[in-house]
């Protein structure tokens, strides 16, 4: 039992070990350092909230400042989670609260927050400095308040993507006139007015304000009044940027902007007035983050503004772009890494604008940095993504949306299995990939022989047979997530892969030929799988075994089945599959 | 350790999909290695649109046997040398609509009794949809139509965007957006002081039925009228709150019979009556507004018990007093 070093030199060393798999794989190497290591560990990130009981987590790591929790898979942002699915903190909360009383940070995703658990949260941490609630719900501005009332040390309030129920804008003014220390704050999702008065206030006073993403009902006319009195800003979120501007409050607006000299981040922008953008030229070409994609205005005015920022790092924008903005850009933004264009009228088949495959083809070439994309458009073809694979093997994400299902390659009408199969072969170190257009089991083939890094797989109306899923789950050696909906994946795959499941994180497949016998089977067999049947038509067991199920969540876990499920919702664990049906 | 008896598992649950009867991996690497067995079905491509298995089975199935050689692995596509091959793959690829129009149902006929034309197909397709979740309907706003390749109907979730994200305005609804100019800056901030946005593609609000626990999200604009909101509040709840009595009884037997219509929902004189919440946070009966109105202050709605009425219009000042909080700003 003699160790090299004593444990206090250790646990220092541990503590420059950031990464959450470098903390994993040191608590692998011995017993000792598994017991030095979840002594101090500071921060945990649960990446599915029934993976582990909180129970658990707080046994193993008795002092931590940072919790990070996921809920709901990932296809609830599209509507495909039946609302009251799951996902709830407040048994997370509890727990925390009654271990970490210095816990200092919660990041929640896809979670459902009631009031009860901010009002917890505002009661329980004295430390308490960082909330985000990003795609949460099931809170309102009341919850919000008590949160202000009471954490004296808040410095990140982020409510990104979340549906708020609006009880009053006045949660705002509860932030206590003694308060200085919010950093950032994002209100970009909250539907109704905010209390003016309370948020100029809360502004002035806090000196190291460096982020403020406003929501669309903060008039223009009163931006101006709010960024005098937080000119060290670095990102910022208008409200509306629309109004009757008389000349001198246009001129106010110029000169609030221009006084915000580090400014490296715009969005917001909703009912953009192409005539008020003139305003924010000057910043331009010290922006690395361009949010645009709420801006409705033509692609000559996208065009002239983006054309002044040298140095983008990140765009999202509409496709009111067009393929010639998007060359635009290609030619001047040298430093871009992250492109998102979404499309205008979702619905709308014919397409509305002139944005093709083109555009995206056209970056590739000009932007060598660029490594994250989504892209929405209405055709594709394979030639172009094999230039765009060649073009930019760096790439690390890559979402590719044709609006129109099984969309074939528009020249040669063949399916774009080559094209995703370029991509996958030559982006070497691709971790995301969503994939769209008519595909055979083919491109699962090359998935599956070629996206060694891939992690996360998303999948819509493509492959032919089990086979294709096959390939994937028994090729893709790094995946942690794979979302399929609306493809012939069935029994057989799924079986012949059960071990597979447990490597990753989770499966969703809704629309697809997996049997009630096969989920069954599955739960049964796999007792560190949870498989969770989604049917809204009523208990399986009322149709034969052999009937498709409506949607299949499955996870691995070691805190067995949970306790939440609605009655839309079964577990198949060894009870279900033993019962008769 | 570990690894060892997970592999185990795995195997047991091979021999258990083998013993019946069914598709082995082992016999995907014999494929690998060996001879195609003749009996082999799973290397079948099928071309079927996605259906359940049984009926994707009896797909037109094309006899293109996958074989895991070398040269088709590696693109053949792009690889100069392999053109050859991708080529005289081309026929069976080319999944041009046009093709799945024309060719497949002449094939049904002449090949074989087992394939499905298409067209019975996507009939499957539409009845399967129709088990769906009715909000396949409400969210997109389109009618279920029959699904053709060459023009899909909207389906839930696809594109995959978020809600907030089709609401997104698209100014004037003609594909571009107008430049705006000083006039019509006026009548946009007239729309802007409603946080919904009526002249975008779709309202989306959620509603909740009392006896419900699933929501449901419904695109007002998909109607022009209390009826046929009404009409669609049947549509989506029916089932479910049938559905909801059978799981509260105790055993299940098909109770379809028993589905009865919601109705009287904007009278009062139903079993249920609707009621919405505004931007304000009051709640108030729906039909007493006009619909134009309605659909500018609706924020969610709720189909509650007519019983529990009463209790409603009681908490309501509560409401109104923090409405009016507000509005003092």
């Amino acid at each position: 039992m003699a160790y090299s070093f004593p444990e206090e030199v250790l646990e220092h060393v541990f503590s420059f070990i950031g990464s959450d798999r470098d903390r994993n794989a040191v608590s692998l190497v011995c017993k000792s350092w598994y017991e030095i290591e979840r002594w101090c560990r500071r921060r945990v990130f649960v990446g599915n909230c029934y993976a582990v009981s909180p129970a658990a987590v707080v046994r193993r790591f008795p002092d931590v400042r940072s919790v990070e929790l996921k809920g709901k898979p990932h296809f609830a942002d599209f509507n495909l989670v039946p609302e009251g699915w799951g996902g709830y903190v407040s048994p997370w909360i509890t727990t925390l609260a009654r271990a970490y009383p210095w816990l200092e940070e919660i990041r929640l995703k896809r979670m459902v927050v009631t009031d009860e658990s901010l009002e917890l949260i505002a009661r329980s941490f004295k430390n308490f400095k960082v909330l985000v609630l990003s795609s949460c719900e099931g809170f309102s501005t009341d919850g919000l308040a008590a949160v202000a009332a009471n954490c004296r040390n808040l410095r990140e309030l982020d409510l990104r993507e979340s549906e708020v129920e609006d009880m009053s804008g006045h949660w705002l003014s509860h932030f206590p006139d003694s308060y200085t220390s919010l950093v950032s704050l994002n209100i970009s999702c909250l539907g109704s007015e905010v209390s003016f008065s309370a948020l100029e206030r809360l502004v002035s006073r806090c000196p190291d304000l460096r982020s403020l993403r406003l929501n669309r009902t903060v008039p223009l006319d009163r931006l101006a009044n709010l960024l005098r009195r937080a000119p060290q800003l670095a990102e910022l979120g208008t409200g509306v940027y629309s109004a009757e501007l008389r000349s001198d409050d246009f001129s106010n607006l110029v000169g609030a902007l221009a006084g915000c000299r580090e400014l490296r981040s715009l969005s917001g922008f909703w009912d953009v007035v192409p005539a008020y953008l003139p305003a924010v030229y000057p910043l331009c070409s010290g922006l690395t983050s361009l949010n645009l994609s709420y801006a409705t205005i033509q692609s000559s005015e996208l065009t002239k503004l983006i054309s002044q920022c040298h140095s983008l790092q990140r765009l999202w924008v509409l496709d009111y772009i067009e393929d010639s903005g998007l060359e635009a850009l290609a030619a001047c933004c040298k430093d871009l890494r992250e492109l998102r264009v979404f499309p205008s009228e979702p619905f709308n088949r014919e397409g509305n604008v002139s944005l093709t495959e083109q555009g995206l083809v056209s970056v590739s070439e000009g932007c060598s940095k660029l490594q994250s994309v989504l892209y929405f458009c209405r055709q594709m073809s394979n030639a172009a993504l094999l230039t765009i694979a060649r073009n930019r093997p760096n790439m690390t994400r890559f979402r590719l949306c044709i609006i129109e299902p099984r969309c074939p390659d528009y020249i040669t009408h063949e399916p774009l299995d080559t094209g995703f199969g370029a991509i996958v072969q030559h982006c070497k170190d691709l971790q995301r990939l969503s994939l769209s257009g008519l595909l055979t089991d083919r491109v699962f083939e090359y998935i599956g022989t070629y996206a060694k890094k891939l992690e996360m797989l998303s999948v819509a109306f493509a492959g032919d047979s089990d086979l294709g899923l096959h390939h994937v789950l028994s090729g893709c050696d790094s995946l942690r997530k794979l979302e399929i909906r609306d493809c012939p994946f069935g029994d057989k795959a799924l079986l012949a892969n059960a071990a597979k499941l447990e490597t990753m994180r989770s499966l969703w497949m809704s629309s697809c030929s997996v049997s009630f016998g096969a989920c069954k089977l599955l739960g049964q067999k796999m007792p560190r799988l949870n498989v969770e049947v989604i049917d809204e038509r009523g208990h399986p067991d009322s149709r034969p075994e052999s009937c498709p199920v409506e949607k299949l969540y499955i996870y691995r876990t070691v805190a067995g089945p949970r306790f939440d499920m609605p009655d839309f919702v079964w577990t198949m664990d060894e009870d279900s599959a033993l019962r008769p049906s | 350790m570990e690894r060892v008896s997970r592999n185990g598992e795995a195997s047991q649950l091979l021999d258990f999909v083998a013993k019946e009867g069914e598709w082995l991996m082992k016999r995907l690497q014999e494929q690998r290695r060996g001879p195609t067995p003749p009996e082999d079905k799973a290397l079948e491509l099928k071309l079927g649109p996605p259906g359940d298995e049984d009926q994707s089975k009896k797909d037109f199935t094309m006899n293109y046997k996958l074989e895991k050689d070398e040269s088709l692995l590696s693109l053949g596509y792009f690889n100069g040398g392999n053109q050859a091959q991708a080529q005289s793959l081309a026929p069976y690829l080319q999944l041009s609509p046009s093709i799945f129009r024309t060719q497949l149902p002449v094939l049904a006929k002449d090949k074989s009794s087992e394939t499905v034309d298409l067209q019975n197909n996507n009939d499957a397709a539409e009845k399967k949809r129709a088990f769906l979740p009715a909000s396949a309907a409400a969210t997109t706003a389109v009618p279920n139509s029959s699904q053709k390749r060459t023009a899909p109907a909207p389906v839930v979730g696809w594109p995959p965007l978020r809600t907030f994200r089709k609401n997104l305005t698209s100014s004037d609804g003609h594909g571009k957006p107008a430049p705006k100019t000083h006039q019509n800056m006026l009548s946009s901030k007239i729309v802007n002081e409603k946080p919904a946005e009526s002249s975008g593609k779709g309202l989306f609000v959620k509603m909740n039925m009392d006896g419900v626990p699933i929501g449901r999200k419904v695109d007002l604009n998909a109607y022009d009228s209390y009826e046929k909101l009404s009409a669609a509040v049947d549509e989506l709840f029916r089932g479910l709150l049938a559905a909801q009595r059978d799981s509260s009884g105790c055993d299940i037997k098909s109770t379809q019979e028993e589905e009865k219509p919601i109705t009287g929902l904007l009278d009062g004189r139903g079993e249920y009556t609707l009621v919405y919440e505004d931007y304000e946070g009051d709640r108030m009966l729906v039909g007493d507004v006009p619909w134009h109105m309605f659909i500018s202050t609706v924020k969610r709605l709720r189909v509650l018990k007519s019983s529990e009425i009463s209790v409603l219009t009681a908490g309501g000042q509560k409401q109104d007093k923090m409405s009016s909080d507000s509005a003092m700003q």
